[in-house]
């Protein structure tokens, strides 16, 4: 089975892409066995992640069935899911200090 | 399963068999580098510190060098002192004999001078040497192994194929009665809950959390948001958007196995089996804080493609990123680019690592060996430099 991104837990919203995909491309998306198809709307390189659905500002981000941390806008399926949309929740000093 | 190694008289094993040239303040480094520098078959160990630190930090860099010296690749040892640091000689000195181990000082304010200190130093460093070379390696068990595990210029392939497959072999070593240790604590945030899963008791998970929460307040005590410092700009170029998603890639690297003890930076476990090792994520540090506790092998995986090895303990480079296997071929070792395909198992990626392994520590030169990209090293301090 030849996949061109792959999701790691089936809690994830987003998916890791295993090649450099273009915007518009119709990619196959692997979970364990399975398989799904999706069209995605940015170009998305190799290792970066993409939504898998509508994520709400504010809304968590699941990878490895984990929370790896917040959205900052809302993210459209198929969209690019990186530092300019998402942000941590640990080590912020930033936020402690009320800024 | 067994590799070649180098038994020495106090039980260890070494992976390598080389005189230590170690420099004792950051003021000796140039006269300890020198001496390496001449005297084949020597390793010097230079660092940033020894002077003009709090207590608390002079303490660990006496501790540090001990481990250092008494690491099992380092047959016996020549440290290299200016005369006037803080760190304290004669308890160093006490603690590498406390081995049985050959060492001797050289002082540069009493010998009078860098070059007539480096010509003592080779004098000495060469007869250890010739000394040292009469050890054979000998087949021993690969419970003799202890391996420090550590991954850097991490990007997303880190946490999908080589982190999980070195975490198959680091089970792999521990089933067989070795010792395996996890640093990074860094690398831990966001993903504590999940690695408290492993730790044997109530305590050594109040330990982990302790550490995590240290290494996080000290990050934050800074005012702003550590992304960009962690996950590096590296790391988000690779993929990886925030510290939670670099650290639940991170611990993949300890496996399934239970977390024995929970130990300082850079001193040496008392058990066998999974350790946690307090330590920082960067390179120099952690490679140092391993190659003290008493690691005589690191595996390393990459997802951009790091480089740096240490003087005298091997470090195994293993990447699943097909680009950098290609581009930064001349420091990689492992190529599990096939994970990442979907052609070769995590399991049996793990034991091709662990074959790797132990023909390394058999004596099959690393990348960062044959390049001489071996100088990633310096004592983890926490309090100011005064």
């Amino acid at each position: 089975m030849t996949i061109d991104a792959i999701i790691l837990n089936k809690l994830d919203n987003v998916a890791t892409a295993l090649r450099d995909i273009k915007e518009g491309e119709n990619v196959k998306i692997g979970l364990a066995d399975a398989e799904t198809g999706r069209k995605l709307s940015e170009t998305i390189s190799y290792g970066h992640k993409f939504a898998l659905k509508k994520i709400k500002i504010k809304e968590n981000i699941i990878k490895y069935g984990e929370i790896i941390g917040c959205a900052t806008e809302e993210i459209n399926a198929g969209m690019h899911v990186h530092v300019h949309n998402i942000e941590s929740l640990r080590g912020r000093g930033d936020i402690q200090s009320g800024e | 399963m067994n590799f070649l190694g180098y038994k020495r008289e106090y039980g260890s094993v070494g992976t390598r068999n080389y005189v230590g040239i170690i420099s004792t303040v950051v003021c000796a480094n140039e006269v300890a580098q020198a001496i390496a520098d001449k005297v084949q078959g020597t390793a010097a160990f230079v660092h940033n510190q020894g002077c003009c630190q709090t207590q608390i930090d002079i303490d660990r860099v006496n501790e540090v060098l001990i481990g250092l010296a008494n690491n099992p690749n380092i047959a016996s040892v020549v440290l290299v002192s200016l005369g006037c640091e803080s760190t304290n000689i004669e308890l160093v000195i006490e603690g590498i004999k406390a081995k049985g181990k050959w060492v001797e000082v050289v002082v540069i304010h009493e010998i009078g001078g860098a070059a007539r200190t480096i010509a003592e130093g080779c004098l000495i460093a060469q007869e250890m040497v010739h000394k040292a070379s009469i050890l054979k390696r000998e087949p021993c068990p690969i419970s003799d192994l202890m391996l420090g595990l550590k991954c850097g210029s991490s990007d997303t392939t880190s946490g999908l194929a080589p982190n999980p497959a070195l975490g198959v072999t680091s089970d792999l070593i521990v089933n067989a009665g070795g010792t395996s240790i996890l640093g990074e604590v860094t690398e831990f945030i966001g993903a504590e809950h999940l690695l408290c899963k492993h730790a044997k008791s109530k305590e050594l998970e109040h330990k982990i959390l302790d550490y995590v929460k240290k290494m996080e307040s000290r990050a934050m005590s800074v005012g702003c948001d550590m992304r960009g410092g962690q996950p590096t700009g590296g790391n988000i170029k690779g993929g990886l958007s925030t510290i939670e998603e670099k650290s639940l890639g991170a611990i993949a690297k300890a496996g399934e196995s239970k977390i024995q003890e929970v130990c300082e930076y850079g001193v040496k476990p008392t058990k066998k089996g999974l350790v946690v090792m307090d330590s920082p994520g960067r390179e120099p540090e952690i490679l140092t804080g391993l190659a003290a506790a008493g690691c005589n092998i690191i595996a390393f995986t990459t997802g951009r493609g790091a480089p740096q090895g240490f003087p005298f303990v091997p470090v195994v480079k293993i990447t699943g990123n097909k680009k950098t296997w290609v581009k930064m071929r001349d420091h990689m070792d492992i190529n599990l680019q096939e994970v990442m395909d979907g052609t070769l198992s995590i399991p049996d990626a793990g034991k091709q690592i662990l074959e790797n392994i132990i023909e390394t520590a058999s004596g099959q030169k690393t990348k960062a060996e044959v390049s001489g990209y071996t100088r990633s090293m310096n004592i983890y301090t926490v309090g100011p430099i005064i």
